[in-house]
């Protein structure tokens, strides 16, 4: 196979994955964002302390987390019929992208809000805020960097599992892996598909990384403050990019396993 | 001593006899795991309007949660709260939540906090405009007001800086314009300088009380140090276990014989230089205080008085203090010049002595 041969088939495969994880990580965000703020706020000693809601959350975001994105895929079939009316194609796939995605990144999302002093949050109600000026003017912007890290894990996670969306003929850049490459012996096809993921996800990765630093060293942080008043059971010490950096490494290393 | 001390205690004073905050029989239990633990416990405290109130005591005696309670950010378990005329446990709401009007009683409350509580994704002129932002206040005159309670707390030119780039001090001064912006009747100040150094501590308990004196500010204040009351407090109570052990104004503390507050504020030391001589502890307050007594009566019964050691100070023009003296002669041979002292209006203590025993030798 020529380069002039793969260039096409790469380049339609990079739009696919690219409108893929686009779209999903678009969905994981304005879906993830507030069940973690509200994993958060619901759990025992939160500000909408609620230990049904919070166990009840907790145990269909470990359910779906749990899920391997393949079976995902299969049993949301009739659901992904009712959204887009098919269930192949590249929008079928966003369908469960996102919904796999969703409880990944309110998992994150959980981990970074915790990190917030709760010192912040008694100030604000100090002043006669209520639970959604908290989480506006608090819980979010105050967590922005961690945020930040957690949408780059979930995007390079996204990248991972858009590779098995060649199942339902949604195309992308694992697709042409598995089925040129690999189905077909177009080795070189292959290496070059593993190349641009490589690429693509570093790109992300770095550029997720400076934002989240950026922001992190315009605010720096306000000293050894004793957190969780309010907020109880968060882990003190370990700065909030940390914890998202390891989870990133992990999330890349389940993406090498997937391509 | 301390140039700024005697000045703190300038005589404009703008205490009234009005009360702004009042707790009654407030208690506070805290459950977990079926143990329960009482913070408070029947806590009754009455602070008058324009006074800077100081709240003392080890950690763990309850001042946090009492300070809490005050503005509601802890709930009691019982009694309650009334601040400048409002009863602010009446207004609670159901749960953990606060209500509207809670929240807006809450706005009038200012609270500054040991750790500031900054938001560090915010410019120091953001962070005091947040209370102005949840008061629904427009843009221009937010900024407007933010930049002229900076300018109130000596940093107008750190506006577009962030918390980070700021000391200790200078973020406690943004933590106090920003308890200031719903223009507070009350401050509520939770161990504000426990964290910053000495020097930096005296200039804001210096603002603090130039605040207070300026804005008519009544101050409830809680901390672990001693010199933090001292140095600007009108009253003062003394904390432990829960309960309030003893309180009142400074010169009312003073007057209390025994008042391990006051013993604490006024610390003297010292001892008998010789088995036959007499230690006697002067406490001055009130009217006796300005009369050279010590003078007095070194000349009235012409005998060698030696100062042991005294803690002075000057509030309100007068002199409050106690002093450690010491008369030559046995306790028996020394009844006459301490009765003397005793009619000069003066409180007098002779450590050693057993009030019993003290009763005795008058006799």
């Amino acid at each position: 196979m020529t380069w002039s041969e793969m260039q096409p088939l790469l380049s339609q495969a990079s739009w696919d994955t690219l409108y893929m994880v686009g779209w999903s990580t678009l969905i994981a965000i304005v879906g993830g964002l507030p069940l973690g703020v509200l994993l958060v706020l619901t759990d025992r000693g939160g500000l909408l302390q609620n230990v049904v809601a919070n166990k009840v959350i907790g145990q269909v975001v470990n359910i779906a987390r749990s899920m391997p994105f393949i079976i995902l895929m299969v049993a949301l079939m009739g659901f992904t019929r009712s959204v887009t009316g098919t269930t192949i194609g590249r929008e079928a796939a966003i369908v469960p992208l996102a919904v796999g995605a969703i409880p990944f990144f309110a998992r994150l999302v959980e981990t970074a809000v915790r990190e917030v002093d709760g010192g912040l949050v008694e100030a604000v109600q100090a002043m006669g805020g209520n639970t959604w000026t908290v989480v506006r003017k608090v819980l979010v912007p105050e967590s922005l960097p961690s945020l930040i890290s957690s949408t780059t894990t979930t995007i390079v996670a996204l990248i991972g599992y858009s590779a098995m969306a060649g199942t339902v003929g949604a195309g992308g850049l694992g697709d042409i892996a598995i089925r040129y490459g690999y189905q077909r012996f177009e080795t070189e096809l292959m290496w070059v598909t593993v190349a641009v993921l490589a690429v693509v996800i570093s790109v992300i990765q770095f550029a997720g990384d400076y934002a989240a630093r950026a922001l992190h060293r315009r605010g720096g942080r306000s000293g050894a403050a004793p957190r969780l008043r309010l907020l109880k059971d968060g882990r003190t010490g370990a700065p909030a990019a940390g914890t998202a950096d390891g989870a990133s490494g992990t999330a890349a290393a389940e993406v090498r396993k997937a391509a | 001593m301390h140039p700024c001390r005697a000045d703190t205690h300038a005589p404009h004073s703008t205490v009234t006899e009005t009360p702004v905050i009042t707790t009654s029989g407030l208690t506070k239990v805290y459950r977990s795991r079926g143990r329960e633990i009482t913070a408070l416990d029947g806590v009754d405290l009455h602070v008058r309007e324009g006074e800077v109130y100081g709240v003392i005591g080890q950690s763990g005696a309850g001042k946090s949660s009492l300070i809490r309670c005050v503005n509601l950010l802890e709930r009691p378990t019982s009694g309650t709260v009334t601040v400048d005329g409002q009863d602010l446990t009446a207004l609670a709401g159901r749960g953990p939540r606060a209500g509207r009007e809670l929240r807006a009683a809450r706005s009038r409350i200012g609270m500054v906090f040991q750790h500031f509580n900054l938001l560090s994704s915010r410019t120091v002129q953001d962070n005091v405009e947040l209370p102005l932002e949840i008061l629904g206040m427009s843009g221009k005159e937010r900024s407007r007001k933010a930049l002229e309670l900076l300018d109130l707390v000596g940093l107008s030119d750190k506006a577009k800086a962030y918390p980070a780039q700021l000391s200790g001090g200078q973020k406690q001064r943004v933590g106090i314009a920003r308890a200031l912006a719903g223009d507070p009747k009350v401050l509520l100040s939770d161990e504000a300088t426990s964290a910053l150094d000495p020097q930096t501590t005296r200039s804001i308990l210096q603002l603090l009380r130039d605040l207070n004196r300026r804005l008519g500010l009544t101050v409830l204040l809680i901390t672990h140090e001693m010199d933090v009351v001292k140095t600007v407090c009108d009253s003062a109570a003394l904390m432990e276990r829960g309960r309030i052990a003893e309180s009142g104004t400074v010169a009312e503390l003073l007057a209390t014989p025994g008042s391990r507050l006051a013993s604490a504020l006024f610390p003297v030391s010292g001892e008998a230089s010789g088995e036959d001589r007499t230690v006697v502890d002067v406490t001055f307050h009130g009217d006796a205080a300005t009369r050279p007594v010590v003078s007095e009566l070194a000349r009235t019964y012409n005998i060698d008085i030696s100062i042991l050691g005294a803690a002075m100070d000057t509030v309100g023009g007068r002199q409050v203090g106690r002093m450690r003296i010491e008369l030559p002669g046995r306790y028996e041979d020394n009844v006459v010049p301490i009765g003397f002292l005793r009619e000069q209006g003066l409180q007098i203590d002779v450590p050693g002595q057993e009030p019993a025993l003290v009763k005795e030798g008058a006799e």
